[in-house]
């Protein structure tokens, strides 16, 4: 019976530890998460005219409507900072934030047919989401800057405080990509069984982005307490930290910032930690 | 040889009804007892058999229940089951799609599973670039996919299809490809789930083929699941037979193949296996080859099959009585007519009909299925019974190479 024990390679056991990420396998199934990627951004603009143009078309549209809404009726503040610039750098990042959540968040449900199949690590699927939408990301990104430089160069030469804090902007994004996969892999391990929450996700979200200073900036809350609770949001020293460094204007603080990154990290852990108990045995309560 | 795969104590239950309706309920009494008082779960205990057509009391069964076995290296298992034995649940397990509720699987070397081809097929991504995408599902890396690319679109036969997306493709087209990728996999052990139903003829003869190399050329194991008994005959050595989630019987393929079709619903009598009778018709006693069982052993050497229907009837006129013979999957080879010589029956009061039926010469070994009917013709069947005896031809199966193996009482033809 003791003859070979060490000889096998796979063991199949009801449960494994609990933080038992095995990332070795991981990187082993990294081509597949690689081809995913591929596959999630070809696949988009199939049989589309504009192909990704849309990445551009959406978010110019949404900075005219924030200016006729919230610039123009509403009448709310940018900091002295021009409005499509101070509204795109807002977008940009939120909607980054936003598509990787709402996409990760059913990663059971929406591959329910594959995984039921056949075994791979499972997080393989989110974080290729997740870098997928990178590609976004940085075309959107490139039409701020293409908007900056309109602004810095034409309209209001040199009056825009660029500074050495806009060389953040990876970590920035890292910290929105883990935020994002975090609750997303913790809301969708939750859905597998229990279907409310992706419900009430979609409401969710919605609502935190007015809790994030997108449309307006940190500095129009003066009351000290509304001011606390905003400072809990951890997407709030990122937002704030990439309009200081790429505009000059903004919040920033070390303090903040390492909040957002502390939450992140343990977001992450407990979301894997969650999502590796639910991969095991989803396919029941799907 | 060594040992490949070990099954230890595997079980696994599910919850059956709608999984949303108290699921929260249970889950919090689970956690109360397990993680607060520290005992076993308290649903493990009520679980029941899992026989899918009878009405069970508890809302959980067991999917499979202590599966307890080994698979040597270079073995070619084939399991089988009715719908619901639990064999699917099996592979799913091995292939780590969900985990058991108890027990564990030890194995060596890379387990590739063929739960179903085409798995992660984009329709909108071509031939070739599904190759890849399917192939790193199932672990293989780029470099690999890349080296065999040539081979697999050989072997999968769709050329001039490559490059255009699969949704232009055939269903039968997708299984080839999928299958191709698959094959090329060369994992240690291969788990494949009826994989051969679709396909063409020429494509099932190319995978069986292909699997008989895998596993006698390259010393690899492979579970089979199959309700195609031919392709389980041909492939495997020896064989599993699940039953309500547990292990029946295991040993070579050629007996529990057997056991399994014997395992059948079939009842130990003939006159418990109707399927329909009328108030005018009461059947006391069915003997078919001299025995009332429903299962008896035919020597075609005698010449003659003896059949006796014997009971009482209500004035039932120009009736007749019938015997068709199937072979084992259900294709009629041969009829039997009481009236064929005797003319139409009419029965009333007590009868007994009662034939010696003459056997045609040259019979092959192999199993006949009979139904027996009496019925007035195009009115009314006042007694059916559908597969209701098996008969065992005894004899010689001669060998008749690449074709299907004979498993009826078909007749040999001679040449004048």
């Amino acid at each position: 019976m003791n003859d070979s024990n060490q000889d096998w390679t796979t063991v199949i056991k009801p449960k494994e530890k609990l933080l038992q990420v095995d990332l070795k396998e991981l990187w082993r199934y990294r081509d597949l998460c690689m081809l995913f990627v591929r596959r999630n951004i070809t696949t988009q603009f199939k049989q589309t005219i504009l192909g990704p143009l849309w990445y551009i078309i959406q978010p110019a549209m949404t900075v005219i409507m924030y200016m006729v809404v919230f610039g123009g009726i509403a009448k709310i503040p940018t900091d002295g900072l021009p409005q499509p610039l101070f509204y795109l750098s807002g977008i940009c990042l939120w909607q980054y934030f936003n598509d990787c959540l709402t996409k990760t968040s059913s990663t059971f449900t929406s591959n329910a047919a594959i995984f039921g199949k056949v075994y791979f690590p499972r997080m393989v699927v989110p974080i290729s989401t997740v870098l997928s939408n990178l590609l976004r990301f940085a075309i959107q990104f490139a039409l701020f800057l293409v908007v900056y430089a309109i602004y810095q160069l034409f309209i209001i030469p040199g009056q825009i405080h660029t500074n050495w804090y806009a060389l953040l902007l990876p970590l920035l994004v890292l910290m929105l990509a883990g935020l994002a996969l975090g609750f997303g892999i913790l809301f969708s391990s939750v859905t597998t069984k229990y279907r409310d929450m992706s419900l009430l996700l979609d409401f969710f979200v919605r609502l935190w982005m007015y809790a994030t200073p997108v449309i307006y900036p940190l500095s129009t809350i003066t009351n000290a307490k509304l001011r606390f609770v905003m400072s809990l949001n951890p997407l709030t020293g990122i937002v704030e930290a990439f309009k200081y460094g790429f505009l000059g204007e903004g919040q920033f603080s070390w303090g903040m910032l390492g909040y957002s990154f502390g939450f992140m990290v343990v977001l992450l852990a407990v979301g894997i930690v969650i999502f590796n108990r639910v991969q095991r045995t989803f396919m029941d309560t799907v | 040889m060594a040992t490949a795969i070990e099954f230890n104590n595997i079980s696994k239950i599910y919850r059956l009804g709608l999984v949303s309706t108290g699921t929260l309920a249970h889950d919090l009494k689970r956690w109360w007892t397990m993680s607060i008082r520290g005992k076993e779960d308290p649903y493990l205990t009520i679980g029941e058999t899992n026989d899918r057509s009878i009405k069970g009391e508890s809302e959980y069964v067991w999917a499979l229940r202590d599966i307890d076995f080994k698979v040597e290296q270079g073995d070619v298992v084939g399991i089988i089951g009715k719908n619901g034995a639990g064999k699917s649940t099996l592979l799913k397990i091995l292939s780590k799609v969900t985990a058991p509720t108890t027990g564990t699987i030890r194995a060596r070397g890379r387990i590739g599973s063929l739960l179903e081809v085409g798995t992660g097929f984009h329709p909108e991504m071509t031939g070739r670039e599904n190759i890849y995408m399917n192939g790193a599902i199932l672990g293989m890396s780029k470099q690999e996919i890349t080296k065999k690319l040539d081979e697999i679109i050989d072997f999968s036969g769709c050329e001039r299809y490559i490059d255009t997306p699969v949704k232009r493709y055939s269903s039968g087209m997708m299984v080839r490809l999928g299958f191709a990728v698959a094959a090329h996999l060369d994992p240690e052990i291969l788990v494949v789930d009826e994989v051969l139903a679709v396909g063409d003829a020429e494509f099932q003869k190319k995978a069986i083929g292909k699997m008989q190399d895998v596993s006698r050329g390259e010393g690899r194991t492979v579970l089979f699941v199959s309700h195609n008994m031919a392709a389980v005959r041909n492939l495997c050595k020896t064989g599993i037979v699940l039953h309500n989630g547990s292990i029946v019987f295991s040993g070579t393929a050629d007996m529990a193949i057997e056991k399994y079709l014997k395992n059948d619903t079939l009842k130990d009598n003939i006159i418990d296996n109707l399927t329909k009778t009328h108030p005018r018709l009461n059947v006391k006693k069915i003997l078919i080859n001299g025995t009332t069982l429903s299962n008896s052993t035919l020597n075609p050497q005698n010449g003659y099959l003896d059949v006796l229907i014997e009971g009482e009837a209500d004035k039932i006129v120009s009736a007749d009585a019938s015997l068709i013979f199937q072979n084992n999957d259900g294709a009629a080879l041969a009829r039997f007519s009481f009236s064929d010589k005797r003319g139409l029956l009419n029965l009333d009061g007590h009868f007994s009909l009662s034939a010696r039926i003459k056997l045609p010469p040259n019979m092959h070994a192999g199993r006949l299925k009979i139904d027996v009917a009496i019925h007035q013709p195009n009115v009314e069947f006042y007694l059916v019974a559908r597969e209701c005896c098996i008969l065992e031809v005894e004899g010689y199966t001669p060998i008749t190479g690449q074709l299907q193996p004979i498993s009826s009482g078909l007749l040999s033809l001679t040449e004048e």
